[in-house]
């Protein structure tokens, strides 16, 4: 009894495992059990029980309650395809005038309203797009130049590489000084010399309209929010689920509402790259001192004032990261969007993915990463950047930049004249590369590939057979063998010793929101390729970051090592384990482990940094050695900080696991990209989207009430 | 001394829910035991005074006094919740959004404990942030936080951003910024507070010597009794919200009004505070020794001359006619009398 008293804790856990695995032992596996259970589809089987619910008649096999909780919500999605194609086809009809026929014509309005988004972004796209390529459209859209559609000899063409090459030199070289400067030129260069240029002009187009504007949106909420408690409160559950949601998830209704095409994934992006720069701006605005908003009071601000010239600088460290991140959706959307027609390298990458050309996939992702990196350090630049009130400057230092670019417009256009006369065979090397004239290392790569596969396939093979038959199977049978009760009873269970009631109750409503889904099967898959993942990354990223801590510098390298992995887009993590371990759940899995150690590594990193110095010096007098410092200062001090990081840990692995879909998995991942080519997909992608994003959400809620509670009980909070 | 540039009435601010609703029941008299019982927190407690053009005024206290909370009523940081003030005869409670930011744009500036410094903007921007805020060309504004710059002493330093300034480096850039807009009425929060004890001399001295130059209406508020007694033309020492009592440095070290205020004046080196006007005998006799002092000079610098004097000793004034006189043994009464003996 004393030991209870004193571990209360530990003994809960235990009755509670107790209860877990004799729920397990008792509940019998019953003997039609298949691994597919319920079909929210018109598949009509004898076997199939169904229910009719609001006129939406769900089918599914049917088991023991215990078992598997019947998919009350199969009618979910057919019901939101329903009200989409309502509010898109019948809702609300209206007269347009249409300026292109001259008359007036009907349509619903919800209908209308997303035409008209969609024609303000294609045709900011195409601005964008036809001054970096060339072309007219756009221009004479807004003038009535006839003669212009009607003559082929009017077209405006694009800039010459070598004029965009030198052009990013100069702003970089502006915003920061030679270094960028020197890397944004051999960026372009590369690019162009590889043959890239056309699409990563592309992807380019697509991302400067879709980052300002996400940034414009996300700080313009983000201050809404910061200014009214009720925006808040009405944002902060999207927020959170938005937060967790798999970037495909969002693909699908997009596609109903948007159509496909370039301006669709803007619009995509940016549902998916507001919500954490609204968060940050939040946080941002929150951590300002009052002194120093009052000293802008007293200074006489108003509120537009106080806002944009004091609050928003102030908070710009928050601000920052937001933008890096809005940067790094663009880019990994770049990839994904190319799912619903988006043009550019996420297209080529997607295709060369799809043949197994894993060089060409390769040069893709490579440029993607390199454009990723360089608008990433651009837009840092440009928010750090200095003015110089004080020199004396004359004209010429005042418009150097102008006055080069200029001069690089002139030199980049003869060049390209020149080369016009130079290059007889149609392709001008001095005014664009042709796609599939560049230098290429495709071929390089992929006998590189071939050469590891040959040499190396009986260890691969070995390796894998034995991941594969020795952990991954047993671990997904056993998560299969969970009755929907029992789980259900371990995670409550969990939610109340953790955060009480409060805490249980909101876990058990979003359990059995998947419970009752049709897809808890496939959410189970999900999970257990998660927790794979989940485990080896934080077993090497704690691993490495404490290694890593022992020394500042190496501490430091590691920060920016992940600084730099961190703006890869997602898929490019695909391309390397798919050269080594082909098309299985283990080039997912490994996916998973690299991407999701990111996070693991960079808060074991901070979480020790976190640790006072003064703590440090007062152990050290009490005569620890290292080791001992180590286990009995360091880490628990440390610990719910980087519980913070197998938080991020996790929602890192469901974003890849999903992702890992067009690998190949039999998860929740691989509903999602089905429901892309279904014509009623979008409430089944929807409700997919919201199963993950819970998922997360679960984990979320119980480790980040465990770590407040904790560092209330180390006076650290 | 009589145009009287801030005054207050009956302030009270309280803090909590339905804090106005019970200020109106108690008719003015606010026990803060009874108000707390009911989530109320009385931070000023019916202060009323007056502050006079060119006068300093140190409001004192220890933390959670309202010191600060009082400064912030009287800025209009926060709204009091009931009496009235006046800035230059203004009902500044009535004054709408607009009409204060113009009387913070013109005549208000404010230096705070923590420097509250831009942390984006250089030294020079920062001083030209309430400048540009109302609406000065970028140039005019620069040269003129340039000569702030220079007067208080960060000359070479103007492009540097606060994080690299020492502690009183910031603290000149926000005494230059709360003086750029050249404001008649300049509100000073712990200031010196952050500052470490040398330093803390330092820029008193300086305060000191700008004050001087400046013949601003202060308010000025301090937890440390010595940098009270040192820049105050009168000081109000507040506890728990109340104003204690209000009057000049040497009134106060010679007749706390209360228990309180006693215990901050019994450590106070009385022959550094006192003034010979504040001890000298207002009667003139005619036995009096040839050797004068002045009524302005503080009793340390002139004790050990007048000690040294066996008749009482002639006071006067700047135009060297005699105002009183002051016999040694007041001397070693004012130093040595009335103090707890120390065992």
């Amino acid at each position: 009894m004393e030991l209870i008293k004193k571990y209360p804790k530990v003994f809960q856990w235990l009755f509670l495992l107790v209860v877990f695995f004799a729920l397990c032992f008792a509940i019998e596996v019953p003997e039609t059990y298949k691994f597919i259970r319920g079909q929210a589809e018109f598949v009509k089987d004898p076997n199939q029980s169904f229910y009719v619910f609001l006129g939406k008649e769900v089918r599914y096999y049917a088991f023991d309650v215990f078992w598997r909780l019947p998919p009350l919500l199969g009618w979910l999605p057919i019901w939101i395809n329903d009200s989409l194609f309502f509010l898109m086809n019948e809702w609300l009809p209206m007269e347009f005038w249409n300026s292109d026929t001259q008359t007036y014509k009907t349509r619903p309005l919800v209908l209308q309203i997303t035409r008209e988004i969609t024609s303000i972004m294609t045709f900011l796209i195409e601005l964008i797009r036809e001054i970096l390529l060339g072309g007219l459209k756009t221009i004479v859209a807004f003038t009535s130049w006839d003669w212009v559609g009607s003559n082929s000899w009017a077209k405006m063409p694009g800039l010459p590489w070598t004029v965009v090459a030198a052009g990013s030199a100069i702003l970089a070289y502006k915003l920061s000084g030679k270094g960028l400067a020197v890397f944004a030129g051999l960026v372009m260069v590369y690019i162009s010399i590889f043959g890239q240029w056309k699409p990563s002009m592309q992807t380019l187009s697509f991302i400067l309209v879709a980052a300002p504007l996400s940034f414009i949106f996300g700080i313009g909420f983000g201050i809404l929010a910061f200014k009214s408690k009720r925006v808040e409160k009405a944002l902060y559950p999207i927020l959170l689920v938005m937060q967790t949601m798999p970037q495909y998830a969002v693909l699908v209704p997009a596609l109903v509402l948007f159509g496909v095409g370039d301006h669709a994934a803007v619009i995509i992006t940016m549902i998916v790259a507001v919500p954490p720069m609204i968060l940050l701006t939040l946080l941002g605005l929150r951590a300002v001192p009052p002194e120093v908003i009052e000293a802008g009071r007293m200074s006489g601000c108003n509120n537009w004032q106080l806002m944009f010239k004091v609050l928003i600088p102030t908070a710009r460290r928050d601000i920052l990261i937001g933008v890096n991140q809005v940067i790094m959706v663009c880019f990994s959307m770049a990839v994904i969007s190319a799912f619903i027609g988006a043009k550019g390298l996420g297209f080529n990458l997607l295709l060369a993915l799809n043949q197994l050309n894993i060089g060409l996939a390769l040069e893709a992702g490579l440029c993607i990463s390199l454009i990723a990196i360089l608008l990433d350090k651009m837009s840092l630049a440009w928010a750090n950047k200095q003015v110089d009130y004080f020199g004396n400057l004359t004209f010429y230092e005042r418009n150097k930049s102008v006055l080069y670019f200029g001069i690089a417009v002139f030199i980049g256009v003869v060049l390209a004249y020149l080369g016009s006369f130079y290059f007889k065979q149609g392709f001008n090397y001095l005014f664009e590369v042709p796609h599939n004239k560049g230098i290429s290392t495709a071929d390089f790569w992929n006998r590189g590939v071939d050469w590891i596969f040959d040499t190396f396939f009986v260890y691969i093979k070995a390796f894998n057979t034995w991941l594969i038959v020795e952990v991954l199977q047993p671990m997904r049978a056993l998560y299969l063998r969970m009755p929907a009760v029992a789980t259900l009873v371990l995670v409550v269970g969990a939610g109340y010793i953790i955060g009480g009631i409060r805490s249980a109750l909101v876990v058990c409503g979003l359990t059995l929101f998947i419970a009752l889904s049709p897809w808890w099967d496939r959410a189970l898959v999900t999970t257990y390729m998660a927790t794979f993942g989940v485990i080896v990354s934080c077993i090497i990223g704690f691993t490495v970051g404490t290694l890593c801590f022992q020394n500042k510098h190496s501490a430091n390298f590691m920060l920016g090592v992940c600084d730099i992995f961190q703006t890869f887009p997602s898929f490019v993590y695909l391309i390397p384990v798919m050269m080594l371990f082909g098309i299985t759940d283990t080039s997912v899995l490994i996916a998973v482990i690299v991407y999701a150690t990111i996070p693991a590594t960079r808060y074991t990193i901070e979480g020790l940094r976190s640790v006072p110095m003064a703590l440090h010096d007062a152990a050290t007098m009490s005569g620890v050695n290292k080791f001992q410092r180590l286990t009995k200062i360091e880490f628990p001090l440390a610990f719910p900080h980087m519980m913070l990081g197998l938080n991020q840990t996790i929602v890192f692995a469901l974003f890849m696991v999903i992702i890992g879909a067009f690998i190949g998995t039999e998860d929740l991942g691989q509903y999602i990209l089905k429901a892309l080519s279904d014509k009623n997909g979008a409430g089944i992608g929807l409700t997919l989207g919201i199963c993950v994003a819970f998922i997360g959400l679960i984990f979320d809620n119980l480790i980040r009430t465990w770590v407040e509670k904790r560092k209330q009980h180390l006076g650290i909070a | 001394m009589s145009d009287t540039v801030i005054k207050c009435e009956n302030v009270f601010k309280i803090f909590g829910a339905n804090a106005e609703k019970m200020l109106k029941d108690s008719n003015g008299v606010v026990d803060a035991k009874t108000f707390q019982e009911n989530g109320c927190i009385v931070g000023v407690n019916n202060a009323s005074f007056e502050v006079s053009k060119g006068e300093m005024l140190v409001v004192m206290g220890l933390s959670g006094s309202g010191k600060s909370t009082l400064l912030r009523c009287i800025s209009r940081l926060t709204d009091a919740t009931g009496g009235k003030i006046f800035i230059e005869g203004q009902d500044l409670l009535k004054l709408n959004n607009k009409e204060l930011i113009d009387l913070r744009r013109n005549k208000m500036g404010m230096v705070f404990q923590s420097f509250a410094l831009l942390p984006h903007k250089t030294v020079v921007e920062n001083i030209a942030f309430p400048l540009q805020i109302k609406g000065i060309e970028i140039d005019d504004s620069i040269s003129k936080a340039m000569d702030m710059v220079k007067l208080v002493g960060l000359e070479g330093r103007e492009n540097y951003f606060p994080r690299e300034l020492s502690g009183g480096q910031q603290q000149r850039v926000g005494i230059a910024r709360s003086l750029a807009v050249e404001p008649d009425i300049w509100f000073l929060d712990e200031p010196f507070s952050a500052l470490d004890p040398l330093i803390r001399k330092e820029m008193q001295d300086e305060f000191l010597r700008l004050q001087d130059k400046l013949q601003k209406t202060i308010m000025f508020i301090t937890h440390d009794f010595d940098e009270a007694l040192k820049l105050a033309d009168r000081i109000a020492i507040m506890k728990d919200g109340v104003i204690e009592q209000l009057d000049t440095p040497a009134n106060i070290v010679l007749n706390p009004a209360t228990e309180y205020v006693r215990k901050f004046t019994e450590e106070v080196p009385r022959e550094k505070v006192l003034l010979i006007e504040d001890v000298m005998d207002k009667s003139v006799t005619n036995n009096l020794s040839d050797f004068k002092v002045s009524k302005d000079e503080i009793i340390e610098n002139v004790a050990e001359k007048i000690l040294t004097q066996e008749k009482s000793v002639a006071v006067v004034d700047s135009n060297n006619k005699v105002v009183g006189s002051i016999n040694p043994t007041k001397i070693i009464n004012t130093v040595f009398g009335g103090r707890k003996s120390s065992n």
